[in-house]
Formats: C-alpha cells, sequence, structure tokens
C-alpha cells in the first residue's frame, strides 16, 4: 500500500535512481511484490519452566510484593539457551536449510565480545553460508533485529531470516525491577512466502535520555528517578511512535484487534493504551507481568506471539517497543494463520512450571551468592577440543551407521554394532522425543545450591539412539525409568574460561 | 594360545593398613608395603631386577617411575607405571607375571600404592568420564548406580527390595571387615543403617559406597620352579584375565546396564588358563570389586558364581558370607578394607595370598582349607576388568 508513496515521477525508489523507465515499472512490480509478502512465516517462544512467587521476594526483604509471578531462568540457562529453545520452538516444520540469516538480540548475551547468533547458528543447524548479527544494549534491540531481518528479505539477497531475542536482566536486590523482570525469549521467522502475518509498516523514533542504562562494570540495570524515566522515556516517545504508525497507515484506533507494546509495569502500559484509545479490556493484549514479568527485549515479541496466538485473519496488530526512543510495527494477521499450529508458544509454555520456592536459590543461580566451590574436574576442557566436535556438542547431531542403521551419540567414527568406519550419516537429534532408560540421583556432582543431579541415560523412541545427559528442570523425586524426555540446550559450566554448552533432558514440556 | 597355569608364583607381599593415612605420602606407604613383602620373600630390595608400578591419581602427572625409584632408591632398573582405572593393580601384577614367563627377569616387584587423602575431597571427584564437556559431572557412585534401578526393574525388585537387597551385601563386607586390622573400618553395621544412610547417588546410600582410602600393597614375583628357594608355601598364579569393553556404556546402543562383557571375559579368560569349569563349586574364596554393593551383585551373576537371576537367592541364602558356600570379600572388601584405587587389586591378592597359605591375619576368620582363590578388579565409568586366580599348589 504504502510504497507507492515512495516511488516519484523521477523514477526514484529508495535510494534507486532509474533512468530507464522500463527498468524502474519493472523492478516496482518486483519490490511491490515483495514488500506485500514480507512478514512472520513461524514464531516461538520459551519461558523457563522455573517461576517466583513475588511474594517470596517480598517477604525475603519485608517489603511490598508486587502481584503475581515471575519466570526464572535455572542456573544453566542463560540468554542463549532460552533462544535456543524459543528458535526449535519456531522452526517446527520447517527446512532449516532454507534459514539465510539469524539476528540475536539482547542486552544481557553472555560473552561480551564473541557472537552469539554464530553460536545459535551452530545450535540450531542453519547452513554456515546464513548471515549472523548481534543486536545489543538497548531494550529496542529486538525491534532493531527485526527491522534489519524484514529489510535482509525485502532486499532480495535472502528467503527467510530468523529474529531470536532474549533477556535475563537483573534488577537490584529488594528493588521494584527484581520482582518485575521475568526472564524469556521469543523467535520470529520472517519471510516472504505463506506468511502467517505480514509487516506491513514501521516507524522509529531516536530519543536520547539516560533513563536506563547498565556501565560495563554493573550489574543490575540502573534508572533516573522513574517519574522522568516513564513519562519521557516511554509514555510520550510510544505514543508519537504509535499515534505516528497509526496516521501513516491511515488507521483509527476502533480498527486495530490488539494493541501491544513494551510494558515496563501494568499501569504505565494501560496508561499508553488508554492514551491512545484502545480499549483496555478487548484491544489490549495481556502484557504477561502478572505470570512472566517483564522481559526486556524479548517482551514485545513474547507479547506479540500471545496476540498472534489468538488471532483471526484480517486482524491489524500493532507492537511497540520502547529504549532510547520508540519503534512502531502494523502487523496485519493472514489466512495462513488458521491453519498454523503444532508451537509451544507463550501458552504451553506457561502451563508447564515448577515454582522456585526459595529465594536464596534465584540468587545463587544468577551468581549473586557464590556457591560452594565443588571438587574441580578431572578432564582438562579445552575450547579447540570443544571446537572440534562442535557437531555433536552443540548441533546434537549423531551417527547413523549407513550399513547397519545404529544411531549414536556423540558422532562415532567406528559404528558400536557392526564397526564399519566412517561410513555414515549425520542426524539431528535435538528435536527427537526419547525415554529415560536409567538415571542415579547424583549428590556428589551438584553445585551447593543445587545437590542433586540427575544422571540421565536416554533412548529415543525411533533412533533408540542412546544419550547420556544430565536432567534438568525436573523435581528428582519424581524421575522414574520410563519417563517421557526431551533433549534442551544448557550452559553446562565455564569450563576453561568459556561458556561451555550442550545437551541435556528434561521430562517434557506441555 | 597355551595356559599359563603355574609359570608364576608369588612369594612375599605387603599391604599397609588401609584408611586415613594423614601422617604419612604415598612414598611412605610405598615403603611400608614393599619392604612387607621382600620380607615376606627373604630377599633384599637389590634382588629386585624390574618393578610394575600402577598408580592412578598420583598427585603429579607424568609420575611414571619416580615414585619408586625416589622412595626405595631402586635405581638402574626397569619401573614401568600404568594406570587402568580401578584395575591399575591387577594390571601391574599381569605385567609382572609376563616379564617373568617372557624370560625376562626372576624376582620382580608388583607395586600398587594411592593417596586418596591429599585431594581434599572426601569421594573420587567429579569429571570421571571420558569427554571433558559431555561427561564434565560423571562421578563413581553417579555411574555404577545405574546399575541399580536397570537391575531392579528387569528382575522386578521394588525400589524397597533392591535396597534391602544390596544392603545386604554391605552389612556382609563389614562384618567381614569389622575382624580384619588392616581395614580402613571396623565396625559391624546393621541393615537398618545401611537403609537409613545418607543417600550419595540414588539409589546408593553411603553404606553402599566404598570407603576412599590410602594405602599399598606389593608382591614379589618369580618363576615357579624357583619359588620353593624362597619359601616353603608360594602361591602360584592359575589363571589372568583381562577385558575392556567400551568405556562409555552410557551412549552404547541396547546396553542393558545389568551385566558387563568386560566382567564376563576376563573371568572367562581367566577360567580357562586356571582349567576352571564350575567357578562356584571350585573356588575356596573371591576377593572382587565392590565398589559399590550392586557392583558386587553384578559380579556374583558376570563371574558366575550366581546364576542369571540368581543372586538374591544367594545373597539371601548367606552364600557369599565367610561360613557360606563361597565366602566373597573376606577382608571387608573395598566397602570395608577401602578402595586406594591402584593399590586394590594387590591387595585383594594379598588376602588371597594369606587365605590360601592359612596365615589369616585372625585365625577365627581364617577359610578352612582353601586352596583355589580370586581377585577381581573392575573400574572405568566403567567398564575394564581384570581377574587373577591362585591355587597353593602346583596342578
Amino acid at each position: 500500500m504504502n510504497q507507492k508513496e515512495h516511488i516519484g515521477q523521477d523514477f526514484k525508489v529508495g535510494l534507486y535512481n532509474y533512468e530507464d523507465e522500463e527498468l524502474f515499472i519493472c523492478h516496482r512490480e518486483i519490490r511491490e511484490v515483495r514488500l506485500v509478502m514480507v512478514g512472520i512465516e513461524s514464531y516461538g517462544a520459551y519461558i523457563p519452566m522455573l517461576r517466583m512467587e513475588r511474594e517470596l521476594i517480598g517477604k525475603s526483604w519485608g517489603r511490598r510484593s508486587l502481584r503475581g509471578e515471575r519466570s526464572v531462568a535455572n542456573n544453566d540457562e542463560d540468554t542463549v539457551t532460552m533462544s535456543s529453545e524459543a528458535i526449535s520452538d519456531c522452526l517446527t516444520g520447517f527446512d532449516r536449510n532454507g534459514v539465510g540469516g539469524l539476528y540475536f538480540a539482547s542486552t544481557s548475551a553472555p560473552y561480551k565480545e564473541k557472537q552469539s547468533s554464530t553460536l545459535l547458528a551452530k545450535i540450531a543447524v542453519l547452513s554456515d553460508e546464513v548471515i549472523t548479527g548481534d543486536f545489543a544494549n538497548s531494550l529496542r534491540a529486538g525491534s532493531a533485529a527485526l527491522e534489519g531481518a524484514v529489510n535482509a528479505v525485502k532486499s532480495g539477497s535472502v528467503k527467510q531470516m530468523l529474529v531470536a531475542a532474549s533477556d535475563c536482566r537483573l534488577g537490584y536486590p529488594r528493588s521494584d525491577e527484581e520482582q518485575l523482570f521475568g526472564d524469556g525469549a521469543a523467535a520470529l521467522l520472517i519471510g516472504d512466502t505463506d506468511v502467517i502475518a505480514n509487516i506491513v509498516e514501521r516507524v522509529s523514533f531516536s530519543n536520547e535520555l539516560t533513563d536506563t542504562w547498565r556501565n560495563p562494570e554493573d550489574t543490575y540495570v540502573r534508572t533516573w528517578e522513574k517519574r522522568w524515566v516513564l513519562s519521557e522515556g516511554y509514555q510520550k516517545i510510544m505514543e508519537r511512535a504509535v499515534s505516528s504508525l497509526m496516521n501513516k497507515c491511515g488507521l483509527k484506533a476502533d480498527a486495530v484487534a490488539k494493541a501491544v507494546f513494551s510494558a515496563p509495569d501494568e499501569r504505565s502500559y494501560k496508561t499508553l493504551g488508554k492514551k491512545l484509545g484502545f480499549n483496555l479490556e478487548n484491544q489490549l493484549q495481556n502484557p504477561l507481568l502478572s505470570n512472566v514479568g517483564y522481559c526486556g527485549v524479548a517482551h514485545p515479541i513474547m507479547v506479540l506471539i500471545s496476540a498472534l496466538e489468538d488471532a483471526q485473519p484480517g486482524d491489524k496488530i500493532i507492537m511497540a517497543a520502547h529504549g532510547n526512543g520508540a519503534d512502531a510495527f502494523l502487523i496485519e494477521v493472514t489466512k495462513n494463520i488458521t491453519s498454523y499450529h503444532g508451537r509451544r508458544g507463550i501458552k504451553k509454555n506457561l502451563e508447564s512450571k515448577l515454582l522456585l520456592t526459595s529465594y536464596q536459590r534465584y540468587l545463587s543461580y544468577r551468581g549473586l551468592l557464590e556457591a560452594v566451590p565443588g571438587e574441580p574436574f578431572r578432564l582438562l576442557p579445552s575450547a579447540t577440543s570443544y571446537w572440534r566436535e562442535l557437531d555433536s556438542i552443540l548441533s546434537c547431531l549423531g551417527s547413523k551407521c549407513r550399513k547397519c542403521g545404529t544411531v549414536t551419540y556423540p558422532i562415532q567414527r567406528v559404528c558400536y554394532n557392526c564397526s564399519a568406519k566412517d561410513d555414515y550419516d549425520l542426524i539431528r537429534l535435538s528435536d527427537k522425543k526419547g525415554t529415560l532408560f536409567d538415571f542415579t540421583l547424583d549428590n556428589l556432582a551438584g553445585r551447593s545450591d543445587d545437590p542433586v543431579i540427575v544422571q540421565a541415560i536416554v533412548e529415543t523412541d525411533d533412533e533408540k539412539c542412546r544419550i547420556y545427559s544430565l536432567m534438568t528442570d525436573c523435581d528428582p523425586s519424581k524421575v522414574y525409568i520410563g519417563m517421557p524426555v526431551e533433549l534442551t540446550l544448557r550452559r553446562l559450566y565455564e569450563g576453561a574460561g568459556f561458556h561451555n554448552y550442550s545437551w541435556k533432558c528434561r521430562p517434557v514440556k506441555n | 594360545m597355551e595356559s599359563i597355569k603355574d609359570k608364576v608364583a608369588i612369594v612375599g607381599m605387603g599391604c599397609t593398613k588401609f584408611g586415613e593415612r594423614w601422617d604419612v605420602g604415598i612414598h611412605d606407604l610405598a615403603i611400608e608395603a614393599t619392604y612387607e613383602a621382600i620380607e615376606d620373600a627373604g630377599i633384599g630390595l637389590e634382588d629386585i631386577q624390574a618393578c610394575f608400578l600402577g598408580t592412578v591419581t598420583a598427585p603429579v602427572l607424568g609420575v611414571g617411575g619416580g615414585l619408586v625409584s625416589d622412595a626405595l632408591k631402586l635405581r638402574d632398573i626397569p619401573i614401568i607405571r600404568n594406570e587402568n582405572w580401578c584395575t591399575t593393580g591387577h594390571i601391574a601384577l599381569m605385567e609382572a607375571a609376563m616379564s617373568i614367563m617372557a624370560g625376562m627377569f626372576d624376582v620382580v616387584l608388583a607395586l600398587g600404592v594411592e593417596k586418596l587423602k591429599d585431594t581434599g575431597y572426601p569421594g573420587l571427584g567429579t569429571g570421571r568420564g571420558m569427554h571433558p564437556v559431555l561427561e564434565a559431572r560423571r562421578t563413581a557412585p553417579g555411574s555404577f548406580g545405574m546399575i541399580a534401578p536397570a537391575y531392579f526393574k528387569k528382575y522386578g525388585l521394588s525400589n524397597e527390595e533392591g535396597k534391602k537387597l544390596i544392603g545386604q551385601i554391605a552389612v556382609k563386607n563389614h562384618h567381614n571387615g569389622s575382624m580384619c586390622p588392616k581395614a580402613h573400618f571396623h565396625n559391624e553395621i546393621t541393615l537398618e543403617q545401611v537403609l537409613k544412610a545418607p543417600i550419595i547417588a540414588w539409589p546408593l546410600g553411603l553404606f553402599d559406597c566404598c570407603g576412599n582410602s590410602d594405602g599399598s600393597a606389593a608382591a614379589i614375583l618369580t618363576r615357579s620352579d624357583m619359588a620353593k628357594s624362597f619359601r616353603d608355601d608360594p602361591i602360584y598364579l592359575k589363571g589372568v584375565g583381562v577385558s575392556t569393553d567400551s568405556m562409555l556404556p552410557h551412549n552404547r546402543p541396547e546396553f542393558g546396564w545389568t551385566s558387563f562383557g568386560a566382567m564376563v571375559k576376563s573371568s572367562q579368560m581367566a577360567y580357562e588358563h586356571a582349567g576352571i569349569r564350575n567357578p562356584r563349586e571350585e573356588l575356596d574364596l573371591a576377593e572382587v570389586h565392590d565398589c559399590f554393593t550392586i557392583t558386587e551383585l553384578a559380579i556374583y551373576e558376570d563371574l558366575c558364581f550366581s546364576p542369571r537371576g540368581g543372586a538374591r537367592e544367594d545373597i539371601e541364602s548367606g552364600f557369599f558370607s565367610l561360613e557360606g558356600g563361597l565366602p566373597v570379600n573376606v577382608d571387608g572388601g573395598l566397602k570395608c578394607f577401602g578402595h586406594p584405587v591402584g593399590a586394590s587389586g594387590i591387595r585383594m591378592t594379598y588376602e588371597v595370598y594369606k587365605q590360601l597359605q592359612g596365615k589369616a591375619d585372625k585365625p577365627e576368620r581364617q577359610i578352612k582349607n582353601a586352596s583355589r582363590g580370586l581377585s577381581h578388579t573392575f573400574g572405568g565409568p566403567p567398564q575394564t576388568s581384570a581377574v587373577a586366580i591362585f591355587g597353593n599348589e602346583k596342578g
């Protein structure tokens, strides 16, 4: 629709100047087709199993509690592992070879220097010819990544781009933010084929102010006076962005099915919705603050996914994110939404939970209290040996013998069954379902804040592949032989001074 | 392949007190065991032509043979160190025997020594797998414990029944060890204590796990035809067997976790050398690798002491007690005597040696008319297994 506005009589399209009218018309048509098509082909979300009641935090400090509960990343989770889950959810049923790039967005990436998107591309077993990029340092990093992905597809350089956004931010102990924040991740597959929702238009505003920030040495999120932060850093700029978007698209508030905003708190969210003329009951999407929390960069996309889960063809959704400015998108749901199923998304992630009943344990899981140092591990980790085995360690590839069909993990050069040498195909095991073949509840291998480690041997249902791993996100007293399990990427430990990621198992989530 | 039966004899042995030896170091332990062995054989250090050393967690990497040459001033002879998980002591014995059978040496020392109590931790440690990332949190009880749920399930035992069954092995071994002066522990325990003990790696509790101890044991080996020139009652090597199967049974397709190929093969190899057809009947005692109670149960079946699935009946009938048909771990086993890894295979052999000579340290625990005994170690995450069979007469 609006791209026509950009096309002037002087044959200009964006940066391109066309001297030849025929060529211009041809390119314009191609661009028009592309612009109409680019949107969301798939979504995925992740909310950690662990939830903590805010009352527990309040009571621990003898202060007022906010309502509800917040999600808490387990001690083996970070923004890369949570993104891995969201990506896996998002790519269910998609050919991973088609994905041309991956953008990762977070203010709490595991490394200050080292790309997380390459890690995630390896974990998701994408082609090594993908574009990768990390977007950081701002709560708008997710919408910036989304904009970048949309443009990459529009430009025709790739057919599909993945956007993963995740955060695990820390509020100061005893602060409101400590209770308010949640941990989570979201992923969107942006493409131009069979989209479930078109990304129709976008506006952006930059707004320089030091409202919320972290200096390099800071653990916790700093803020200036809250009233200023909310007024200038959120309300005004968000209102401006959303109204500008609606004007640009000629939209009235009542034509919008759902409005989705990043939400620093419930009250500010509602005030903004009201100001923009949305009906708080049925137009303003539930911001997930009472049961998940404010998930930073991932938050607006998680709430968008929540809106898409109940969307109907033709629904217009506005999504806006703030953080040193604001980005607003108009998203229009297509008929493909009716046949789009099989995602955990927000709803199913919400259904699976384990309550964290100790605030001290939360502090320890985030590294704010030190666990007693365990015994030193006897095997020397190494960046080079880790790198040589990335196919097994990160990509979760096993070997399937071409002679006898035996599947093993990690990759074996000589077959366990028939001794065929170097005669195997690689098989991705990360999304295979299995059952627990055998286990022990090891009280020696854990940390002092998480003393029982479930040592597990998994057998996959179809390949009968045995996978030794630790079980996470479980109540050890409820583990049994034959328990249905699935695999999940986790941060195992800091061997050799870097994050050693690999796969664990967990009871199958809903 | 010909039998090695009666080609090599042991003519002297030594064994230190096992336990928390805070006051001595690894050199002291080696000296203590070696001097008892050479005095027992009636030789001097200068008579030793080669030394086969077994140690696993020596305080530094690249220990080589320096530990022996420096502690004992044994110089200018071959000192060959091996590390093969818990079978290390047995492998040192076998290397010593093979060097004699090859005709290279006439008198050699096999020495196993381990100083575990300098590590700062009560167990063998975390990271006892084969892979620095995938197995960084493997522990010995976490790995061997896998046998128990699999066995309970296969033979239809409830967790409570299973715990009670393996608990009886701990009670037996503590009873045996309580009479043994050199053992780490001397306390008798009850089944109730076993069942109520803190969990180490469910279903294994504290009393299902062996002692973590310091200790050393040594043997002087010679040619059989020379043995009587050292003493009247040498002990003859009847057979040995060693087998290493995949050390990653966790990853192995279809692996059942109730039986281990390495234990089956190593024992069959040793039985064949020794000419034993029915070990249940023909052995008078066995010292086996009870690193955990459930391991001893699996050993009963893999070493053909009990039929498959028959361990329960034999445990409950007391078949493996001191007075039973085949006394097992008569000195308390790893459970009560302690498990300084590299020393254990030779310590077990020390007990068999003394029993076959009729020289058990206390008469009340002497097995009457014992003429044939077996020692066995089983290690890895698991599985590597070693078996040696001894007799007090040729033939």
